[in-house]
């Protein structure tokens, strides 16, 4: 293995955008000497306002203030414009754009064979609630430690606007095509499925989004947010359920979240009944304010019962839906051992000639 | 009825070491454990055997058989024609009955009287009163149901010449650590044993001798020994989705992992097994874990194949090794599930839209299963690539006399290329998709491995050398033309063809996989005849010179494979350039396994019908 043997690029093989690298002397750092920068992909191609590319800011500026190391981060998407995002944040993390509908299934397959990496699925309602709703509710049942993140505009984008399964009835795309079906919920299914920490937030709400997003990262287990994020271009009109203008007046928290990273020590105190604190697995914490007393996000037929009130009356409930800390995860489930599997060796691995000559004696 | 069957005078066959004995049963009536002690009791007196069990896409009440060929001299392809036929099932009685040669035996439960129909002049009836045994002798009605069959397995015994002490020995082996089962299993094999010699002249004329031939052999079904192999080449990841026959690949991994890939010290797993929702997402999990640095399968057929197709393509345009175990059964479509072809070669060897091109390997026997299994891995890791290892039904579900497994301790896995912490230190910048070494195979990093060289982004989309996005015309044809290369160099980590010691002549004959069980007997058969062949059998996909020069050096080949669209020969055609007059295809898609009888009539009506064109193929 020579270096030589990896020439530098030149100009003619490239074909994508790269973000210049400039960095301001006087740039913050975080914990770990790194800046914003560090956290950033490339250039974004998605339309101008599209709310993914709030969402890769807002995973941007969550792994930044978590310091967390970049290149411990593994990225996998599948198919349209939301997986995309992987791309827009993130460079020193390896990303995964697999196929359509599928990356539940290669984030699962990623996840068994290093429990060490942070994973982070990226997918769309397309993605996620059509050609692989499969996929999705079986990762969900299987526990698999990860952040899955929806970037729901409610739309097929890069087919130029057809609805998706998140549409809710009567809403209309802007080729005026009205949705006749009753739309999948995202966030009530995960609830049902078993999914251990669910959320829901808007790509233009960055004060919620980016501490769901550093909790969803610290919470062991399957945490989703369904992240409603209008397609500017194909539906966002006044009379789609998804676009910006609807999403603003509807939008509903249920509750709001800090996130209390764990070098910090906890000194506020919160007020019993609207407020609750809840420590994660790594040290970190979630101070959960929320709208009403009779709201207990660690009850799944109580949280299912104020999402669809909510749902009721066409508001859209928002922040962090459930969580329950007290699941295992599949490792856990399967008991595999504490080494990640694909660092396990030769040895580790191969029971020997020796122990071959007995198996072949009970074949005789 | 039992005086009629008596006084006829039918002389019997008369043979050692060579018969063909068939069971005809009810699924799941427990009759599968009875045949399959037979068939070992028969391995143990040394004598060359090989059962296949053709069985329905059922649980309980379809007919089933268990077929089993016997022979001497190592013919151990199906045979047609049964010589002694153990007629269990009240469905079929009439069919198995006429399968029986002129000659041959029929062991029936006599406690029904058989109808007048089904009584032949030519055969020898060996009636025995199996339910009325039974019932007086055992209690409980599941023993009573249960037991019948090992009664005409102690009957079998007394009949064909089988060793008493091994039957017993088998049951002791069998029921270790159930030991109250024991003695009611000994004591009917007892029954019927006595039951045949006190009514019968025993042993009959076709019976059986002790031998040597099976000396330092195992007897091991191809799925067992491919799960085993798996354990042994280092798989930490299985992700699967239950579908016959594939099924048992999967069981023998999980029993062999529950055994070997424990840690000492935790108790914990070294390996993970998932069963999954649908192949799309057991394949999906494999590359997931082959792309994150983990050994990772999947075991499917026909229909799993065809759900595969696109997670195929991702793997081989994205570069990423997982294996792929297909044990083939008859298709199109569900086609018969539980019955045996070589009938998806096209749609692995090219799977996936646009152009793909995947490394098979065509394992033969269950010592060969065990190899390849381990091997695959290697050849995964290190062309980056899927491998698809090509068993059936037969090999994967019958239990096949084979060389005992063995494993060189000395050897290490293959990883591959992939670059550590240190290495990618070492270098300026790093591409994923760079053929640094001019054969094709660029260098992969594991996710997670440095803190800021050596990330890509992965994606079935066109890509540079540097795996960025790329609607460049030309940049994706070099992509796809390094592909091209990187299948060639492929090609010199795969097993060669296995061939013959030439005779020198113009005849020769090629195929895979488990047709090779017919293919002695064929050789021997056609010498008699004054007609010799050499032989190669193809072990990996895409194909050796050696394959390409066995054509130049023959002037005709019989090509035989298992399906019915020659799907060997046409890729023979479209990878060697192999002239159509050049090659002569027997075919066989009945879903049983190809006979010698039927190989060696092929070849000969081929040069009855070259001879009236008044050309002389040798």
């Amino acid at each position: 293995m020579q270096a030589e043997k990896f020439p530098r690029k030149t100009a003619a093989t490239m074909s994508y955008i790269n973000k210049p690298k400039f960095k301001h002397p006087q740039m913050q750092t975080n914990d770990i000497g790194l800046t914003r920068r560090d956290y950033e992909g490339t250039l974004t191609t998605l339309c101008g306002g599209c709310g993914h590319d709030s969402i890769s800011a807002a995973i941007i500026q969550a792994a930044s203030e978590m310091s967390l190391e970049p290149h411990r981060v593994a990225k996998i998407s599948g198919i349209g414009c939301s997986s995309k995002i992987p791309s827009y944040f993130l460079s020193k993390a390896h990303g995964f754009n697999s196929v359509h509908g599928r990356m539940p299934s290669v984030a699962t397959g990623a996840n068994i064979a290093n429990k060490d990496l942070y994973y982070v699925g990226v997918s769309g309602d397309g993605d996620s609630a059509s050609i692989g709703l499969g996929q999705f509710c079986h990762i969900v049942r299987r526990r698999i430690n990860m952040l899955y993140i929806v970037a729901n505009n409610g739309t097929y984008g890069l087919t130029k606007g057809q609805l998706s399964a998140t549409a809710d009835i009567g809403s209309r795309t802007k080729s005026g095509e009205e949705s006749q079906f009753d739309n999948i919920d995202m966030a009530t299914l995960a609830i049902e499925l078993g999914a251990s920490f669910v959320a829901r937030s808007f790509s233009g709400d960055k004060k919620q989004l980016i501490p769901l997003l550093q909790a969803g990262l610290s919470h062991k287990g399957f945490a989703f947010i369904d992240v409603i994020s209008p397609c500017v271009t194909f539906n966002n009109t006044d009379f789609s359920t998804h676009g910006y203008k609807n999403t603003w007046e509807n939008y509903m928290a249920l509750s709001e979240v800090d996130f209390v990273p764990m070098r910090e020590e906890i000194t506020t105190s919160y007020a019993a009944g609207k407020e609750k604190e809840i420590t994660l697995h790594d040290g970190s914490a979630i101070h959960l304010h929320k709208t009403s007393n009779d709201y207990d996000p660690t009850d799944k037929e109580n949280a299912l019962h104020h999402i669809n009130a909510y749902k009721k009356q066409g508001k859209i409930a928002t922040g962090l839906l459930y969580i329950n800390q007290s699941t295992s995860d599949l490792h856990e489930l399967q008991e595999t051992v504490d080494k990640p599997l694909n660092s396990l060796d030769n040895q580790e691995l191969c029971p020997g000639n020796e122990v071959l000559k007995d198996i072949n004696n009970s074949f005789r | 009825m039992s005086e009629l069957i008596q006084s006829s005078k039918v002389t019997g066959l008369t043979k050692v070491n060579d018969c063909v004995v068939k069971f005809a049963n009810v699924n799941g009536s427990g009759s599968a454990s009875a045949n399959g002690m037979f068939a070992k009791a028969v391995f143990r007196m040394g004598i060359p055997i090989s059962p296949h069990n053709i069985f329905p896409s059922n649980i309980q009440g379809l007919p089933t058989w268990f077929e089993v060929r016997i022979n001497e001299n190592g013919y151990l392809g199906r045979r047609e024609g049964v010589d002694l036929i153990v007629a269990m099932n009240e469905q079929t009685i009439a069919k198995d009955i006429a399968s029986v040669v002129p000659g041959g035996y029929v062991l029936y439960d006599s406690s029904k009287v058989l109808a007048n129909e089904l009584l032949r002049d030519d055969v020898t009836y060996l009636p025995i009163p199996l339910k009325d045994i039974c019932l007086e002798e055992f209690e409980k009605p599941t023993q009573r149901q249960l037991f019948k069959n090992i009664v005409y397995v102690g009957a079998l015994s007394a009949f064909l010449n089988i060793d008493f002490k091994v039957l017993t020995g088998l049951v002791s082996d069998q029921f270790r650590g159930k030991e109250k089962l024991i003695l009611p299993n000994i004591h009917a094999l007892e029954l019927g044993h006595q039951y045949a010699i006190d009514n019968f002249a025993c042993p009959l004329t076709l019976r059986l001798e002790k031998s040597e031939k099976n000396k330092g052999k195992i007897l091991m079904d191809g799925n067992t020994a491919t799960g085993l192999g798996s354990v042994y080449g280092g798989a930490t990841v299985a992700a699967w989705y239950p579908l016959t026959p594939s099924t048992s690949v999967v069981d023998s991994f999980a029993t062999y992992c529950k055994r070997l890939r424990i840690d000492a010290g935790t108790g914990k797993k070294k390996y993970s097994i998932v069963q999954a929702e649908d192949e799309l997402a057991a394949i999906g999990i494999a590359i997931g874990a082959g792309w994150n640095g983990a050994r990772a399968f999947t075991a499917t057929s026909g229909p799993g194949i065809s759900l595969m197709q696109e997670f195929l393509g991702l793997a081989y345009f994205s570069e990423v090794p997982i294996v792929l175990f297909n044990i083939q059964r008859v298709g199109p479509s569900t086609g018969m599930p539980t019955r045996s072809q070589q009938g998806d070669l096209l749609c692995c060897a090219y799977a996936s839209h646009g152009d793909t091109k995947h490394v098979l390997l065509f394992p033969a026997n269950p010592s060969e299963c065990f190899d390849y299994a381990a091997s695959a891995f290697d050849i995964a890791d290190r062309i980056q690539s899927p491998v698809i290892v090509m068993s059936d039904l037969e090999l994967g579900m019958n239990e096949q006399i084979c060389d005992p497994l063995n494993w060189d301790d000395k050897s290490r896995y293959d990883r591959g290329k992939v670059l550590d912490a240190q290495q990618l230190d070492e270098i300026e910048k790093y591409g994923r998709y760079l053929d640094s070494d001019g054969d094709g195979i660029p260098y992969r990093t594991y996710p997670g491995t440095h803190p800021h060289k050596g990330s890509y982004f992965t994606r079935g989309s066109s890509h540079d050398s540097y795996a960025a996005y790329t609607e460049d015309g030309s940049v994706y044809a070099e992509v796809m033309d390094r592909l091209t290369l990187k299948m060639k160099t492929a090609v010199n980590y795969l097993p060669e063809p296995e061939f013959s010691e030439t005779t020198s002549n113009n005849l020769g004959l090629a195929f895979i996989g488990t047709t090779i069980s017919a293919i002695n007997e064929v050789l021997d058969s056609l010498a008699k005849k004054g007609i010799t062949l050499d032989t190669m059998r193809i072990r990996a996909f895409p194909f050796h010179d050696s394959v390409t020069e066995f054509f130049g050096a023959h002037q005709l080949v019989y090509v035989i494979e298992q399906n019915r669209d020659a799907q060997l020969k046409s890729l023979l055609k479209i990878e060697c350039n192999i002239h159509e007059e050049k090659m002569h295809s027997i075919l066989s898609y009945d879903g049983v396994l190809i006979t010698a009888q039927h190989i060696e009539k092929s070849i000969i009506d081929s040069m009855i019908d070259v001879d009236a064109s008044g050309e002389v193929p040798a």
